[in-house]
């Protein structure tokens, strides 16, 4: 009881320092547009989220979705489809957008947890690629062609969109929404079931959780979050295509977290900054962009498992431990 | 002419015939996914790449060495034998100690450097590679027309199969391999070099790959993404077929192959995504998979 009262205790405190770092973050991403192109830090935002997304899976129940494509991908048809075809307004397709890939996680997600480890690794990329072969062929998603021309129109039906501060701040805000939205589920009882079944599963069982439910809980709600960043996508850039549900897409979001440091609440962030300008810094050079994400994949994977921050967070740790 | 179900019975044969080729690819590379899973406990996402490589490597051999066919069938799983043993030697080795998603990740990984390579040394399109000309031809069954060398793919796959299996079954080198897998500290404490059968065991794997490429080099076209696409699907098949039993794997392979046929005859549309399906089915009735161990 002693432990338990203990562990509560420590619970969502904000130290005094990540709180002004927060603000001046904040702060940096209000003025971004004034910058740098506000398509380009809009980009950023929508696969920051997606990679947070993922991250809270990967990072927080210790499994690794090869599939997060198909909820991202997914999304920006939904999204694209009620706007374009329905004429829907924008919050509204977007929100369908991340319904439909809620859904979509439940029904993946059921399937998926029934194996673990690596297993459910295969089966997520298995399932994906159904999806992508799907999407392929159903009439709604125009195969190769995709979904183009989506109109952003008007939020609520009052600010326009089309200007292109407007849409920065809408997707800002998005962002921040969905991040706040992490945050409060890692921080939560349920987020701390989560990670003591990253633990120890077994542990986790034998106190009595239901761990399925809470690892069908985490994936739904992963791939609901992945789907508000594929919808916002597509309205930034008005079009949804087949690149965004297949399997390079789903390597590329667990890039993002890797190379950002898995389990840290903002790697992720910092991984799809990285990639995101990194691809269009090689989009002008010959370079082959898949060589260069797979050797950074190669070397993440051998000499800093931990990520960007997550070495940066060690380093800090091992100072104040010497310190004191 | 004759029907089944409504269906020309030639077109019939065709498409299992076809589902049959298609098998043999599924089981050779979920056997060699399986080999190398079973000891190493690495899912090898490159197993595609080294698929590809294999073919190219037969391409690359004709092209500029003008080495034939034959000559390719055993030099190319030789070369991507020992490219994959120096990788294991490298890099693989070095995450035995850590969770196995990084092995996944490392192999994911280089399958991209692979792939992105040859893609930008080679563009996106098919190359071509003709047949050997003993292999040239068609033969008549009497109930339909079958090409020599799809015939020779169906034979040379199941022989290696079966071979790969006697190694692991009946062999004294199998009998370390199974022993190894089971409980490696304590067959190293009997003297057995286990990092060397690990080493081999990733580099034999990388071959069967690199074989099959070879063979499929003139049914499908020479192609980087040729194994990508593949290997997802064969993922599927090993979680069908579970990857505790190597017979399992290959019996899972062929079977899905001639399935995958079988609905590009009654169903058309939904022959890409067949196994998918059957792989969701099986996992909601038996989550082991058919041939597998619950862990």
């Amino acid at each position: 009881m002693a432990v338990g009262t203990q562990y509560i205790a420590e619970q969502p405190r904000l130290s005094t320092s990540s709180m002004v770092l927060g603000a001046v973050a904040v702060a940096a991403l209000v003025v971004a547009p004034f910058f740098f192109y506000p398509v380009l830090v809009m980009s950023i935002l929508c696969f920051a989220l997606f990679a947070c997304a993922f991250n809270l899976l990967i990072g927080y129940v210790g499994l690794l979705s090869f599939g997060h494509a198909a909820f991202f991908g997914g999304a920006a048809y939904f999204t694209a489809h009620a706007a374009k075809v329905w004429g829907w307004e924008p919050l509204a397709a977007i929100l369908l957008g991340a319904a439909g890939a809620g859904a979509m996680g439940l029904v993946m997600g059921f399937l998926a947890i029934r194996r673990q480890g690596i297993y459910f690794s295969m089966i997520t990329l298995a399932l994906s690629q159904m999806f992508a072969f799907i999407c392929l062929q159903v009439p709604f998603t125009h195969g190769e062609d995709g979904i183009q021309g989506v109109p952003r129109g008007y939020l609520l039906g009052i600010v326009d969109l089309n200007h292109p501060l407007a849409m920065y701040y809408f997707t800002l805000a998005i962002f921040l929404f969905g991040f706040f939205a992490i945050w409060r589920i890692v921080n939560s009882p349920f987020g701390n079931i989560l990670k003591a079944i990253r633990e120890n599963e077994r542990r986790a069982v034998s106190l009595g959780y239901r761990v399925n439910r809470y690892k069908l809980g985490a994936f739904v709600m992963s791939a609901a979050l992945a789907g508000l960043a594929g919808g916002t996508k597509a309205i930034v850039f008005q079009f949804a295509t087949l690149t965004d549900v297949q399997w390079q897409m789903s390597g590329e979001v667990i890039l993002m977290t890797l190379l950002g440091g898995i389990g840290t609440l903002i790697g992720p962030i910092v991984g799809a900054g990285l990639v995101i300008a990194l691809q269009k810094y090689l989009a002008a050079s010959d370079f082959p962009v898949t060589v260069l994400i797979g050797i950074i994949f190669v070397i993440c994977v051998l000499l800093f498992r931990r990520g960007i921050v997550g070495e940066i967070l060690e380093f800090a740790k091992r100072r104040s431990k010497g310190a004191a | 002419m004759s029907t089944i179900f409504g269906i020309p019975t030639p077109a019939l044969y065709g498409q299992i015939l076809i589902g049959l080729i298609n098998g043999s690819f599924y089981a050779m590379l979920s056997l060699g996914l399986a080999v190398i899973f079973g000891l190493l406990r690495v899912i090898n996402f490159a197993h595609g790449a080294q698929y590809m490589l294999g073919a190219f490597a037969a391409y690359l051999l004709l092209n500029y060495l003008g080495v034939n066919y034959w000559l390719a069938l055993v030099l190319a799983p030789l070369i991507v034998g020992v490219i994959a043993v120096i990788i294991e030697r490298t890099m693989l080795s070095r995450l035995y100690s850590v969770d196995h998603l990084y092995g996944l990740l490392l192999t994911f990984g280089l399958a991209l450097i692979m792939e992105g390579a040859f893609r930008h040394w080679f563009g996106a399109a098919g190359q071509p590679y003709a047949a050997p000309s003993q292999l040239t031809g068609a033969v008549n069954l009497g109930f339909m027309f079958m090409p020599i060398y799809r015939g020779w793919v169906v034979v040379a796959s199941l022989v290696v199969c079966i071979g790969t299996w006697l190694l692991i079954e009946k062999t004294r080198l199998g009998a370390y391999l199974r022993a190894a897998t089971e409980n490696a500290t304590l067959v190293q404490a009997f003297g057995v070099n286990v990092p060397l059968l690990l080493t081999l065991t990733y580099g034999l794997g990388a071959a069967l790959a690199a074989f099959a490429g070879v063979l499929a080099a003139p049914i499908y076209q020479v192609s980087p993404l040729m194994g990508s696409n593949l290997i997802i699907i064969v993922f599927a098949v090993v979680v069908v077929g579970g990857m505790g039993s190597i017979l399992g794997a290959i019996v899972t392979g062929y079977v899905l192959g001639v399935l995958e046929g079988l609905t590009k005859v009654f169903y058309p549309e939904a022959s890409s995504i067949v196994i998918f399906v059957i792989m969701a089915i099986v996992l909601l009735v038996r989550p082991a998979g058919l041939f597998g161990r619950e862990e």
